[in-house]
């Protein structure tokens, strides 16, 4: 016997099929979805590890404490390479597939910027954990989706100009960046920062990720009288100036930004490598504190590799996203509900949070940065390990 | 003071690129065809003695074990990636040489990591003194362009004075004829290619020192050593070793003299210029092609 099926019905039953299915088939009624576009392959793995573990721990706190309106967290995590299209394909699926409530990531500032235009027009928050392009939440939006727990370009040259002057005495600096869109931001930045201070600029060298030598860009800062170098770039390129810099025999202090304190910085700038002091946002071998004795246990418990603060590597991942991750849980509790405009708004109502790096108060009511520069700390590495300097950045 | 560190830097960094371009030379006078991964090559120089120094191996050891590794390497490139296109006198070896190189950066990185690691030696570390004076190179910087000299001397002195070596010269002049005369052209092929592989690793593990090791290191030394091996002439070995040595000049004394920002475009607008009025590179000569 046929079975007659009408056309209309065959249609209907697929643009039902296909509507659930696009309608976010990854949404479920018993968790929310905290999406995480990180690296977590290729150079940049550790810190992305390292923003996964904060995110992971504060994810376990609230989950214990019964969750956000009634429901489980649950972290949803995707690789971006540090490649920003790869960053938007997994941005693109975490929002609309996975229908994740808060979407956390970027730990490369060109990854955050390509995503920041798809959140907001997702309308689902990007919480930025890790990279401090400054035009990353300055973006041009209103309403602005996009919130950050980490350091900001702008401020962080500002620091970096202030210890230098403060703590080396500083006349007159030179600027030693990587040749790429974050050593370009930020030689604007470090510029504006010495101008406001009148210094004057001994001269601005650029090099490339793969140059084996910086000895002539250091020569010609040398020879313009550099009594101190500010020095934005990633480990590898920031390990390949001190190691021409002992070439040279050139013994210079160096203030930079905080791109050594993600991976073997010591091993491969070698015994020179504590000349080199860069701006952090945390530190557990810093102040004991309830919020880091419990972290602290709690990593220690999860992940067997950490035996003790020394271990917690980059700290700040773990502990920006861990600040981030309670912020938004903050910002969902003040929503009472998963409307990314709700939550949005939600985050500008967030009262006073103790947090693991300082305690917050009213954090994003009056900007999209919830640290500044009063926050950020110094720091060295002292046998492989990174350790607070006894100074505050300002 | 800071002129002749830069200069003897130069020739350091130049003489890596003139290690990988003689490689490209040795097939390409063989067979016409070249590896374009050779910073492939380098890359696994550089790792296989990290990985053997890590695992408590001596470092010459470490180092000879490389070299022959880097040699198999070359092996494999020639039968995997330009022996089936050849035998179709087909030229796709171009980018099969490519694909095989991404293959082996990414099977690195699998094995060794993402990470940068540093590969410690004695050569780098204090800078040579003229008695008072502090030089600012280390003995690496003058071993580079000696190993480079010596190694290009000697390929040119097996090539012309043994029995391998003229057999070469014979496939690189004549396959067919080579063929016919007894010499097995396949195994010329393949023994010129694992050459070009071992040099390349020679490059990669003098150059670790001066920097670090790392799965993606061999992209722009490759690129750098082809664009000398241009300016050069494929077909001349010593015109590569000058435009090696020219290369790296250039690039220390323009980044030294009018800044950073420079130094890319001025080294490869001297690659164009240099071009245009020798084609076939520095002493490298016209090829004739007969149809």
């Amino acid at each position: 016997m046929a079975i007659l099926v009408s056309r209309r019905s065959i249609l209907s039953g697929l643009a039902v099929g296909a509507a659930a299915a696009l309608s976010g088939c990854g949404q479920r009624a018993d968790r929310i979805g905290i999406g995480l576009i990180t690296a977590l392959t290729a150079q940049s793995a550790k810190s992305g590890e390292a923003i996964s573990r904060g995110l992971s721990i504060a994810i376990d706190e609230i989950n214990a404490n019964g969750g956000l309106l009634g429901r489980r967290l649950e972290l949803i995590r995707r690789d971006d390479e540090s490649n920003p299209g790869k960053g938007v394909i997994a941005a693109r699926e975490l929002l609309y597939k996975e229908g994740v409530a808060v979407l956390f990531g970027g730990l490369d500032t060109p990854v955050a910027r390509a995503i920041v235009p798809i959140a907001t027009s997702a309308r689902t928050p990007f919480v930025v954990p890790w990279a401090a392009g400054t035009a990353i939440t300055h973006n041009g939006t209103a309403p602005n989706y996009v919130f950050r727990v980490s350091a900001v370009d702008e401020l962080v040259d500002k620091a970096m100009v202030a210890f230098a002057r403060n703590n080396y005495g500083a006349r007159r600096p030179g600027l030693i960046l990587l040749n790429n869109p974050w050593g370009q931001s930020n030689e604007k930045g470090l510029k504006a920062a010495l101008a406001a201070t009148a210094l004057p600029l001994a001269g601005s060298e650029k090099f490339e990720h793969s140059d084996v030598d910086v000895t002539p860009q250091l020569g010609r800062l040398r020879a313009a009288g550099a009594d101190c170098l500010l020095m934005v770039a990633t480990v590898g390129p920031s390990a390949q100036v001190v190691k021409s810099l002992d070439q040279m025999g050139w013994d210079v202090p160096i203030v930079s930004h905080w791109g050594p304190a993600g991976g073997r910085f010591s091993e491969l700038a070698g015994p020179h490598a504590n000349r080199v002091k860069f701006v952090q946002t945390y530190s557990f071998l810093g102040a004991d504190s309830p919020a880091k004795t419990r972290i602290l246990a709690a990593l220690e418990t999860k992940y067997p590799d950490i035996e003790g603060p020394q271990d917690v590597t980059p700290a700040v991942g773990v502990a920006n996203a861990y600040d981030a991750m309670h912020l938004a849980g903050l910002a969902i509790r003040k929503a009472g509900s998963l409307d990314g405009e709700a939550v949005r708004r939600g985050f500008t109502r967030i009262g006073r949070y103790e947090g693991l790096i300082k305690t917050y108060d009213a954090p994003f009511a009056h900007g999209q940065d919830a640290l500044n520069e009063s926050d950020y700390i110094w720091a060295e590495f002292d046998r492989g390990h990174i350790v607070p300097l006894p100074v505050k950045a300002v | 003071m800071d002129i002749l560190p830069a200069l003897l830097t130069g020739l350091a960094l130049g003489s890596i690129y003139g290690l990988i371009a003689l490689g490209f030379h040795i097939t390409a006078s063989v067979c016409g065809a070249v590896n374009f991964a050779q910073g492939s090559s380098a890359m696994l120089g550089a790792v296989l003695v990290w990985m053997m120094v890590e695992a408590g191996w001596p470092t010459p050891i470490a180092i000879g074990a490389a070299i022959i590794a880097c040699g198999v390497y070359g092996l494999i490139v020639e039968r995997a990636a330009i022996r089936p296109f050849l035998a179709r006198k087909s030229e796709a070896w171009l980018m099969a040489t490519v694909a095989l190189g991404l293959v082996c950066d990414n099977a690195m990185m699998l094995v060794f990591g993402a990470e940068p690691r540093s590969l410690a030696s004695p050569l780098a570390q204090a800078s040579i003194k003229a008695g008072d004076v502090d030089l600012g190179i280390y003995p690496l910087h003058l071993l580079i362009p000696l190993v480079m000299l010596t190694l290009a001397a000697g390929i040119d002195l097996f090539r012309r004075r043994t029995l391998h070596g003229v057999a070469m010269l014979a496939v690189a002049q004549n396959r067919d004829a080579a063929a016919i005369m007894g010499i097995p052209v396949g195994r010329v092929i393949a023994a010129a290619f694992g050459l070009s592989s071992a040099l390349a690793g020679i490059a990669g593990m003098l150059v670790a020192p001066l920097s670090h090791v790392e799965s993606s290191m061999g992209v722009v030394l490759g690129l750098k050593a082809f664009a000398v091996a241009i300016l050069g002439g494929l077909g001349s070995a010593w015109g590569i070793v000058s435009a090696a040595l020219l290369f790296g000049l250039v690039e220390a004394l323009v980044t030294l003299g009018i800044g950073s920002g420079y130094t890319q475009i001025v080294t490869f607008l001297l690659v164009i210029v240099v071009l245009a009025v020798r084609p076939d590179g520095l002493l490298g000569r016209a090829q004739v092609r007969k149809v």
